[in-house]
């Protein structure tokens, strides 16, 4: 207990001094998920939505494929980011690898599955006779999947705030992907691990109390963009 | 002589896997009346309403909309946007009553100013504008489905059991409301329900579906008092019709 206390002054202590490493590794922390979550987003909402509006054929195979998604194992999502980066690669030719961009494209295709799967669950979830409504009401097809996309934002928002969650408390893929270089790759996750290994157990809680003040403030500035949608 | 008609249908005919569950010979529907078609569950009441608003494409037959034969049941936009449905259950938006009775204006590329407000004090509930849409009772959620119909003016108005599980007083204030529309736009009413009490109040001709088939149409007057086949008779006066 004496720990987390002296933690919870240290990350005061941290934050009112102005540490210039701390904010760096803050900087990037929001920079490499914000990135990914912007990009996972920009592509998992519309598809999500597409995949909850049509019903074909391959829908089983799809909807299992996308929860297998939402449960990769980080680390495992690191290592085949790694393979594909690495000089010998197919992507090696990028240079990306132990760069922010590494650490991004990881978060990424961690991000996808799960913006996708929960915007294709709340779209599914909305009142089948709402489309038929609307449609009644004179809606063009692209009406029609708008009022239904107005209708699962409640969902749509958490699809976004868990893959937030999940990508900006990683640290697996991060690990393997960016080497966690001071100044380079560090990232909250990652200096938990390494202060954690070096016996600096204040300095981590302090971190990981940063980390969570940090989700949960992102976390209510989309809930109340929630509230307002 | 008479106005062409609002809805000619020939040989109409729907099916779900391979059941028959609509299959009507001929009806014609005049513009500007209120027809009643009555019927027990599972007559082909509602799926007839969803042929005449071309939510769906008839397995055969053809309809004719204002003069134009509709292909499949795929109306062009500007057609389709003349009729529209009120459902026995209303499914209202995620919004204000406001916003839910200005959803078809909105669809249209129309701004809804004074309509929506004046549409709302005619349905009775102006002072509630600005609730959330689902807050409110049965009886006053179908009103704002209702003046949401009602407000994009419609040709052609389609009610599916509207008033079905509503107390008297919104029954009877729905029913004022649809009549004083017809009579002061002259928009065509084609009410589907099994309470003959209510297509017996508002409909100027009434007719009874049965397994899918229209058996009888006729002026209301005659239809309730002195129908022509004993099983409109029946269902008229109550008795249970298969």
């Amino acid at each position: 207990m004496q720990d987390v206390v002296r933690g919870l002054a240290e990350a005061l202590r941290l934050i009112a001094t102005g540490d210039g490493e701390l904010f760096e590794i803050i900087a990037l922390s929001l920079r490499v998920s914000g990135i990914a979550l912007l990009i996972s987003t920009a592509t998992g909402v519309p598809v999500g939505v597409a995949l909850g509006l049509t019903r074909s054929r391959l829908h089983g195979l799809i909807t299992a494929l996308l929860y297998t998604g939402m449960g990769l194992p980080p680390v495992v999502v690191g290592l085949f980011v790694y393979l594909m980066l690495s000089r010998s690669g197919p992507f090696g030719l990028l240079g990306w690898l132990f760069t922010p961009s590494a650490m991004i494209t990881a978060q990424t295709i961690i991000a996808l599955p799960l913006v996708m799967g929960l915007t294709m669950t709340a779209v599914r979830a909305v009142d089948p006779a709402l489309r038929v409504q609307v449609r009644s009401l004179g809606a063009t097809a692209l009406q029609e999947a708008w009022a239904v996309i107005v209708e699962a934002r409640i969902g749509v928002v958490a699809a976004i705030v868990a893959a937030f969650g999940g990508i900006i408390s990683e640290v697996g893929a991060v690990m393997l992907v960016g080497g966690n270089i001071l100044g380079k790759t560090r990232v909250l996750t990652t200096a938990i691990v390494l202060n954690t290994r070096q016996g600096e157990f204040t300095l981590a809680i302090a971190l990981g109390i940063i980390l969570l003040a940090l989700a949960f403030a992102a976390n209510l500035a989309l809930l109340r963009l929630q509230g307002k949608a | 002589m008479n106005p062409p008609p609002i809805y000619q249908l020939d040989a109409l005919r729907q099916t779900y896997a391979g059941r028959t569950v609509l299959d009507i010979d001929r009806l014609e529907v005049r513009p500007g009346e209120i027809l009643g078609l009555v019927g027990p569950s599972g007559a082909g009441k509602s799926t007839l309403l969803r042929l005449l608003n071309f939510l769906e494409a008839p397995a055969g037959g053809t309809i004719t909309f204002a003069g134009q034969p509709i292909p499949a049941g795929q109306a062009p936009l500007e057609l389709r946007r003349q009729v529209t449905t009120v459902f026995q259950r209303p499914v209202l938006q995620q919004a204000t009553v406001q916003a839910n009775v200005g959803y078809g204006l909105r669809l249209r590329g129309q701004t809804p100013d004074g309509q929506v407000d004046r549409m709302l004090a005619r349905v009775g509930l102006a002072d509630f504008a600005r609730q959330p849409a689902r807050s409110l009772s049965g009886g006053e959620m179908q009103r704002v489905a209702l003046a949401r119909a009602l407000v994009i003016r419609p040709a052609v108005l389609l009610l599916d059991e509207p008033t079905a599980n509503l107390d008297p007083y919104n029954v009877g204030l729905i029913e004022e409301i649809i009549r004083g529309h017809n009579a002061e736009h002259g928009t065509t009413v084609i009410l589907v329900t099994h309470n003959v009490f209510q297509a017996r109040r508002l409909a100027h001709r009434a007719g009874l579906l049965l397994g899918g088939k229209l058996i009888e149409l006729a002026a209301a007057e005659t239809f309730f008092t002195t129908p022509a086949d004993p099983r409109t008779a029946a269902f008229v006066r109550g008795e249970m019709v298969y």
